[in-house]
């Protein structure tokens, strides 16, 4: 940037704002990131508190209500165990969210380390980059079943399998990001300065390189959770009691024509949740990546 | 050309490399005996050392895998243990199916993503444009397996028309394998209708606020003319990337529809294979499909080099 075009930006911002309150009021002006807010936040709710917000327990069973219609009583209707399908929707959303993110955190981690080492020491780039091709290059839920049911069906087993599926793409996202900001002025003068590589690779590279993987992470919320309710549907899930989102649905297969509202309500609600999850993606993209804005 | 094909046939190797040392290596990431799952109580000690011979599970890991390797590039993917039948023959008689469950979807898709983003770039801001892009985000936020069943409910059992599942050969019954189609496409399509209608709109904004753009327009050639001549030839660059990775996700995905429509494609080969831990079909069909996965991109990245010269040289 020349020094012409600074002096211009300063002219046309009198007073200077602190960039993070900016930062705020372009998200609360974004419509995408509003609207997709409000959605996640109300399943958020709803699954944190659905110990007092479900009417029943999730696992209570009532054979004398089995395969019950929506009522006032039951809102969503029941399974047949006679479940209530909205107190169980909502102990799922519980158990989804948080293998949601899960993986958002582990691929975060994973993806960042292994973006930051490939992108900033050139040595590591070629050996990591082929590994995480060959990890690409299976279809990502194929891979996210196979080491699902070779583990087995448990929680930890399903995060790890979708961490594991989510994390190559995550660190290439990282290593562009990395290979532009590295080459940035302020990178060589923290260099001359005598900084060490892991303060040059945190505080000054990464720091910088953060947008792209934001972005990132929201979506992977979003695809984590359909992915979950996939392997639960499978039936590489985990294993019941435990309410799901696809273990619900998996449930309501076999009395879609008696019985359809088991299935309908838990995957509306996941469609509520994705939707939320990629309109939040969406807006942040709009408003920390302005290059790619249209 | 040759060299950049050259080129780009090299780096495939080590990739290849590793993708087959991953899909051997299954067998071994399973905690436990590979064996147990195929015997019971009244399984001799015997019966145990003949699968494991017949497994190669007897010999060093080193020397399996080298048998593997050996055994793989003459094109023997290895005996099902539960369908006993090879596995090449078992996939390869499967494969046609995934492949034109594949193929139908992803023509659906293309066809469908690229004339709905291209109408909602030339109407920007508009609300036909922020229809079709609310429309384009709810089916990529939809699960695709909940969307199969709800199609199911609604047009075979309420109204009738199409089949809920099974699969009809071509050649027996046009009428009836077009109908058992129809379903597991639109399922297999509306993710990917979603993520290429965006990748089109994003790409033809790009261009339509280009100079010669603005230059056929003042020529006085019809809206329609520029879109199609000038506007989305200059715009395939990015929505070819985005259809190599469809291709890809479809394969995936596709394992997924099979299940739900009771397809009897690969997928549903592979996942019957790993929920019954028929290692050799999981080691054989992850390997079959992540092979044609490169074979895609790699075609991807040649009809790049074929498009825009400027690829060859990098």
């Amino acid at each position: 940037m020349s020094s012409l075009d600074t002096n211009l930006a300063h002219e046309a911002l009198p007073e200077r704002q602190s960039p993070f309150l900016l930062f705020l009021r372009r998200l609360s002006g974004n419509r995408a990131f509003v609207i997709g807010g409000s959605l996640f936040l109300i399943v958020l709710v709803l699954a944190v508190f659905a110990d007092q917000i479900a009417p029943f327990k999730p696992g209570a069973n009532n054979f004398r209500a089995r395969l019950e219609a929506p009522s006032a009583v039951h809102r969503f209707g029941t399974d047949h165990f006679g479940r209530d399908i909205l107190s169980r929707a909502i102990h799922g959303g519980r158990l989804s969210l948080f293998i949601g993110l899960s993986v958002v955190l582990f691929t975060g981690v994973f993806g960042t380390l292994i973006g930051a080492a490939s992108g900033y020491f050139r040595r590591l780039d070629n050996i990591l980059m082929r590994i995480m091709d060959a990890l690409m290059a299976f279809p990502a839920i194929l891979l996210a079943i196979t080491v699902a049911a070779t583990l087995g069906a448990s929680v930890q087993n399903v995060i790890l399998a979708l961490g594991i599926a989510t994390t190559p793409h995550t660190a290439r996202i990282v290593r562009a990001s990395v290979l532009v900001v590295r080459e940035m002025e302020f990178v060589e003068a923290a260099r001359a300065l005598g900084a060490s590589h892991m303060r040059i690779l945190f505080r000054h590279i990464l720091a910088n390189a953060m947008a792209p993987l934001i972005v990132r992470l929201t979506y992977v919320f979003a695809s984590a959770i359909l992915a979950e309710a996939l392997l639960s549907y499978i039936g590489v899930g985990p294993p019941p009691p435990a309410a799901t989102f696809g273990g619900i649905i998996a449930n309501g297969r076999d009395f879609m024509v008696e019985a359809p509202w088991v299935t309908l309500f838990p995957g509306l609600i996941i469609l509520v949740v994705v939707l939320g999850l990629n309109l939040l993606g969406d807006g942040l993209r709009d408003v920390l990546d302005p290059r790619i804005r249209v | 050309m040759r060299d950049y094909l050259l080129r780009r046939l090299v780096s495939v190797i080590p990739v290849l490399f590793l993708v087959s040392l991953m899909s051997f290596a299954v067998i071994w990431i399973i905690p436990g005996d590979p064996t147990a799952a195929f015997l019971d109580a009244s399984s001799t000690p015997e019966d145990v050392a003949r699968l494991r011979e017949m497994l190669g599970l007897d010999k060093p890991p080193l020397v399996q895998m080298a048998e593997w390797y050996g055994r793989v590039l003459t094109g023997d993917l290895g005996q099902s243990i539960l369908l006993r039948i090879p596995v090449l023959s078992a996939i390869l008689e499967r494969l046609p199916l995934t492949l034109l469950l594949a193929t139908l979807a992803l023509i659906l898709a293309v066809g469908l993503g690229v004339a709905a983003g291209t109408f909602a770039a030339t109407r920007r801001g508009t609300w036909a444009d922020q229809s079709v892009m609310s429309l384009a985000l709810l089916g990529l936020s939809v699960p695709d397996f909940w969307l199969g069943l709800l199609l199911i409910v609604v047009f075979s059992v309420q109204l009738g028309w199409l089949p809920s599942g099974g699969y009809v050969p071509l050649l027996d019954d046009p009428l009836g394998w077009a109908k058992s189609m129809v379903l597991p496409t639109i399922t297999l399509a509306v993710v990917q209708v979603g993520f290429i209608a965006r990748m089109t709109r994003s790409a033809m904004l790009d261009v339509i606020s280009q100079d010669f753009m603005r230059t056929a327009d003042s020529k006085g050639l019809s809206g329609l003319y520029i879109i199609l001549r000038h506007g989305l030839p200059n715009a395939m660059m990015p929505i070819l990337t985005v259809t190599g990775i469809i291709a890809g996700a479809l394969l995936g995905s596709a394992v997924v529809v099979e299940q739900v429509f009771a397809l009897p494609g690969v997928g549903r080969l592979i996942i019957g294979g790993i929920l019954s831990r028929d290692y050799p079909i999981i080691q054989g069909g992850l390997l079959f499909l992540t092979v044609i996965y490169l074979l895609i991109n790699l075609v991807v990245d040649l009809l790049y080099a074929t498009i825009d010269p400027r690829v060859r040289l990098e």
